[in-house]
Order: structure tokens, then C-alpha cells, then sequence
């Protein structure tokens, strides 16, 4: 049994290997560019820097210092900082996101208890399943926010193009939670189904009695892996349908202004990757709060 | 040893008996060359209060009868009836309790949320079912135990929350199927003598499987012997002890009766 001031001291343990990581980091990073401008400073290739891995200068890689000064300046004068248009875009990103993440979640676990119902309807519909992620994301972007102008005039609201940009993240999110869904809804014992069936219990009843909370389990996997998916989906939906507002924009002009200010370009990456860690540390947390209230913590 | 109510006028007869069998088949894969004749012909009659045990050689057909009596599958041919109607019927009128070999409680449960499983699905008041599971716990000399989850239960405590879960909603009928094969032998002594005292103070009509010969002597009213397969009803031996505690165990009757019941099997396993 663990004492109550252990997990907080694993958490302050956990916090501290983070912490020392990072830095580790930055030294690696600070480490190879001393290296790098060193052999750049000579013009010569040697034979491994230079030839497969590059020569370094201020271009090609911002000193981590630049990097951190770069979040509190603004592009121009008394304007937003770049650390500020990296949050607002941050957040923009993540509630495309968080919206794409939603409806895969709904339309993986419908197709699940769908598929669930029969054998013959699995084997008929799972392939196609599969076969829908191997569509080239890209090149469809475009023409989802190109529907979504003209097509989507029967909703009741009005369509924005983020929203387009939430359908590219429901495409990738779905996927992972109908196949673990359904592997989890089928995961009770033939017994335990018998024993449902001499209750007398419905389907719906052993449904969400039985096979729903021994799915999740199964689930919360896949949630993992659909949160950095809709992450993805969605910045990568914005650089090629060119939406703008979120960070995948940002990175894009960005880059753009690359050769005048290269820390802005780190600036939103970093961005980026703390956006995918807000994402699956929201899931963590959901799956912690869950397990401890089926008791499976306590074990 | 055929029973004599059978062959009596039905109508009558029927009220007092809670389960009535006749000419019961089961044929797996009818008319595929894979098919397999698990029952054949098989008649049986139990009285209410009356703690039967049907043993049998291995593999033939014992969970297929008490899956057939259950209702979880359908004969291919004969009579079953449970109080006067057919084993769906039953099922659906929740006639039934059932405890497996695996106790089969769900993990994410707590062993009182278990209990209240049964009692949840048929609609029961929060109030109503948490008292009845607090109840049927102290019935299996778990009290105390009512938020421990079933991962932190040992072999015997789980079985005894499954036996629990299966009374909490007073069904007709008891059908166990080897409930204590899992258990070792101290473990399994002692539930059966935990089942008995729970037998009488709740005055079920208990179907017990088991290979178990001491089992059968010492837990039933009568021992029901299973021929091989296509499975009959192929004797039926009433058990007479004195008294049902453990000491019982170790007097002439009950060695005498186990004896019984063990030549009966070899005879039966010879044919």
C-alpha cells in the first residue's frame, strides 16, 4: 500500500527528471552547434560533420538563449510578442483539436458497437476501416475546407473554416478508437456474457453494464494515441488548406521569415510539441481519474 | 430408479415440481459430419427445496444440461420445464441464479457493486439493492468487505461474492457449475459447508455440477449419475445423513453412500 506522501514524491521526482531532460537537451543542442560553427568557421567538409551531418552557425541553429529571448519580442514594434502569437495559436490549434478528438471519439466508438453486432458486419466493414487511413491526408485538406465553404450550408450553424480543419483531426482520431473500441467491447468472457443473458439483461444493458466499461481499458490507448494524432491532423490540416489562425499558419509564415529571424521558427515549434504534451497529458489525467474510481489504482 | 411423479397425470404434478425433464436432447452441429450428440434422452424431476447434484465421467454433457436448463441454449429436442414454463421463459422471468466455476465478477466493481449487478439490471431502487447486497454479504461472511475490489479478494472470497450475487434476487432455482473446482481442499470444505447453512437459511432448490464424489454425498439431497455420452440421467441415489456438518465426514454413512455413488459411476463409465 502506498503511503500518502508518495505519490506526491513521485510527482516532484517526475517534474525533476523532466526538467533535467530538458536541459540536457539544450546542452546537446548548445554542445553540437559549438562543434558545428567550429567547422564551419574552417569552410572545410570533414567526414562526418559537414557531409552527412551539417555544419551549424547562427542560421542554421539559434543559440538556445536567442531562442528563449525570442518568446518575449514582438515582430514589430509595441505589437504582440512571438511568445504571445505562439500561445493564441496554441490554443486555436488545440480547440480544432479538441473538437476533431471529440467526434472521432463518437463516430470510432459508434462504428465499434456497430461492428460489434455481428460477425459478418466486422469482416465486411473493418477492412475499409483500415483502408481510410491510407489516404493521403494532405493532399485531401485542401479540398474538405474547399467543401466546407460551399457544401455545409444545411448545418445550422455556420461553417468556419477551422471546423474543416476539426474534420481532417476526426479522420485521424477515429480510426485508433474504433479498432481498440471494438477489440475492448469484445474483450468480456463467454461467461460473463452467460451471466448477463441469465439476468435477463438487454443488449443495451450488457452493453453499457458489461462491455462498455471493459473496454475502457482498451480505450484509453487509443485516446493517447488519437490526442497526438488530432494534434497533428490539425496543424498539418492548416499548412496545407491554409487556414489561418492556428499554429500550423504560424509555422508557415514563419518559415517564410526565415532567413530575418530563425528563433521565431523554433518558437512555434516548441509551441507545437507543448500543444501535443497538453494533449496527451489532458488524457493521462482523464485516464488516472477513471482508474481510481474503478479502484484499479489501488491495486 | 425412475421417479414415480413422472409418470403421473402432468397437470397436477407439475405445480410441485420445480424443474421437470423429459426425453431432453442435444445435438451440436445437427446434420454436419462434426455433429456431436451431447444429451440423449435424458429425464429428471426436482422437488423445491431439494439439493441435487449430478456428477458424471468428464465431458459428458454435465454444463450442457445446466446450460440447457439455464435457457443460455436450446435443446434439439424433448421437455423442460422450470415452474411451469420453458427455460426462456424462466430466464427472462429471472428464475435463475447462476454460479460458474470462475466467479466471473466484474473487476471495476466493488465486491458490493457485484452484488448489486443483478438486482441494478432488474431495476431496483439504489436504497432497496445497496440493504439487499449488505445483507447477502453478511449471508457469506463478508461483511466488511463491501468496497474491496475483486482483485484484492482471495479464490474463495470471490466465490462466495458470486454465490451472493446469485441469491441477492431470490431466484427459484440455484444452478452451480463446479463453483469450487478452482478452490484448494481446506477452501472448498469450507464453502460447502458455508453452502449448506446458506442453502437452508434461504430454502433454495440448488442444481449443483461437481466431480467430485465426496462433494455430491456430503452437499445433496439426492446425487443424479450421468452416463458418457449421448448423456442419460443413468441413477439417482438419495442421501441420507444424520446431520451435515463436517464431522459427518468421517461417519459409516457417509463413507457408505460415497462408496455407493462411486460404483455407480464406474458401472455407469463401464456400459
Amino acid at each position: 500500500m502506498a503511503t500518502s506522501s508518495t505519490p506526491r514524491r513521485n510527482r516532484a521526482r517526475r517534474s525533476l527528471i523532466f526538467a533535467v531532460f530538458l536541459v540536457a537537451l539544450a546542452l546537446l543542442y548548445t554542445g553540437y552547434k559549438a562543434v558545428g560553427q567550429a567547422i564551419d568557421d574552417t569552410q572545410r567538409d570533414w567526414w562526418v560533420v559537414g557531409s552527412f551531418l551539417p555544419r551549424s552557425d547562427d542560421k542554421n541553429m539559434p543559440p538556445v538563449l536567442d531562442i528563449l529571448a525570442e518568446f518575449g519580442k514582438a515582430p514589430r514594434e509595441g505589437g504582440t510578442t512571438i511568445g504571445r502569437l505562439t500561445l493564441d495559436g496554441a490554443l486555436f490549434t488545440l480547440r480544432e483539436a479538441a473538437v476533431g478528438f471529440g467526434a472521432g471519439t463518437i463516430i470510432g466508438l459508434a462504428i465499434a458497437v456497430v461492428l460489434l453486432q455481428s460477425r459478418r458486419a466486422e469482416r465486411g466493414v473493418l477492412p475499409y476501416v483500415i483502408a481510410s487511413q491510407t489516404v493521403p491526408l494532405i493532399a485531401i485538406a485542401p479540398i474538405v475546407v474547399v467543401w466546407g465553404r460551399t457544401n455545409f450550408d444545411f448545418l445550422p450553424w455556420e461553417w468556419e473554416d477551422w471546423m474543416s480543419v476539426s474534420l481532417i483531426a476526426t479522420y485521424l482520431t477515429f480510426f485508433p478508437v474504433a479498432v481498440n473500441g471494438l477489440r475492448g467491447l469484445q474483450s468480456p468472457s463467454p461467461e460473463a456474457t452467460e451471466l448477463m443473458q441469465s439476468y435477463a439483461a438487454g443488449r443495451r444493458q450488457v452493453l453499457r453494464r458489461l462491455q462498455l466499461p471493459a473496454s475502457l481499458p482498451f480505450l484509453f490507448p487509443a485516446f493517447r494515441i488519437a490526442a497526438t494524432a488530432s494534434v497533428v491532423g490539425a496543424i498539418v490540416g492548416e499548412i496545407s488548406a491554409g487556414v489561418r489562425g492556428g499554429l500550423g499558419r504560424l509555422i508557415l509564415d514563419f518559415a517564410g521569415k526565415y532567413i530575418t529571424g530563425p528563433e521565431r521558427l523554433y518558437v512555434a515549434v516548441i509551441g507545437a510539441c507543448l500543444t501535443g504534451l497538453v494533449a496527451v497529458g489532458a488524457v493521462v489525467l482523464a485516464e488516472r481519474l477513471v482508474l481510481a474510481r474503478r479502484g484499479e489504482l489501488a491495486r | 430408479m425412475s421417479t414415480p411423479e413422472s409418470q403421473g397425470a402432468p397437470g397436477a404434478v407439475t405445480e410441485n415440481l420445480v424443474l421437470e425433464i423429459a426425453g431432453l436432447e442435444k445435438t451440436f452441429n445437427p446434420d454436419r459430419p462434426n455433429a456431436v450428440a451431447a444429451i440423449g434422452d435424458l429425464d429428471l424431476a426436482v422437488r423445491p427445496r431439494e439439493f441435487i447434484s449430478i456428477i458424471g465421467p468428464s465431458g459428458c454433457g454435465k454444463s450442457t444440461l445446466l446450460r440447457l436448463v439455464g435457457g443460455l441454449t436450446e435443446p434439439t429436442a424433448g421437455e423442460l420445464s422450470v415452474n411451469g414454463r420453458s427455460a426462456q421463459e424462466a430466464r427472462l422471468a429471472r428464475d435463475y441464479g447462476m454460479v460458474f466455476q470462475a466467479a466471473g465478477l466484474l473487476d471495476w466493481r466493488s465486491a458490493i457493486r457485484n452484488v448489486e449487478l443483478p438486482l441494478e439490471l432488474m431495476g431496483w431502487s439504489k436504497s432497496r439493492r445497496r440493504s439487499r447486497a449488505v445483507e447477502m454479504l453478511k449471508l457469506v461472511d463478508l461483511d466488511g468487505f463491501d468496497s474491496h475490489y475483486p482483485g484484492e479478494l482471495s479464490g474463495g472470497m470471490q466465490q462466495r461474492v458470486a454465490i451472493a450475487r446469485a441469491l441477492s434476487f431470490e431466484p427459484a432455482l440455484l444452478l452451480m457449475d463446479e463453483p469450487f473446482g478452482a478452490l484448494d481442499e481446506m477452501t472448498r470444505e469450507h464453502m460447502q459447508t458455508e453452502l449448506l447453512k446458506i442453502w437452508r437459511e434461504t430454502a433454495t432448490t440448488v442444481i449443483f455440477i461437481t466431480h467430485s464424489i465426496p462433494e455430491a454425498v456430503f452437499l445433496s439431497t439426492r446425487v443424479a449419475v450421468m452416463s458418457p455420452r449421448p448423456a442419460r440421467i443413468a441413477a439417482e441415489i438419495p442421501i441420507e445423513l444424520p446431520e451435515r456438518t463436517p464431522h459427518v465426514r468421517d461417519t459409516e454413512e457417509f463413507f457408505r453412500s460415497v462408496s455407493l455413488v462411486r460404483r455407480t459411476l464406474r458401472s455407469v463409465e463401464a456400459t
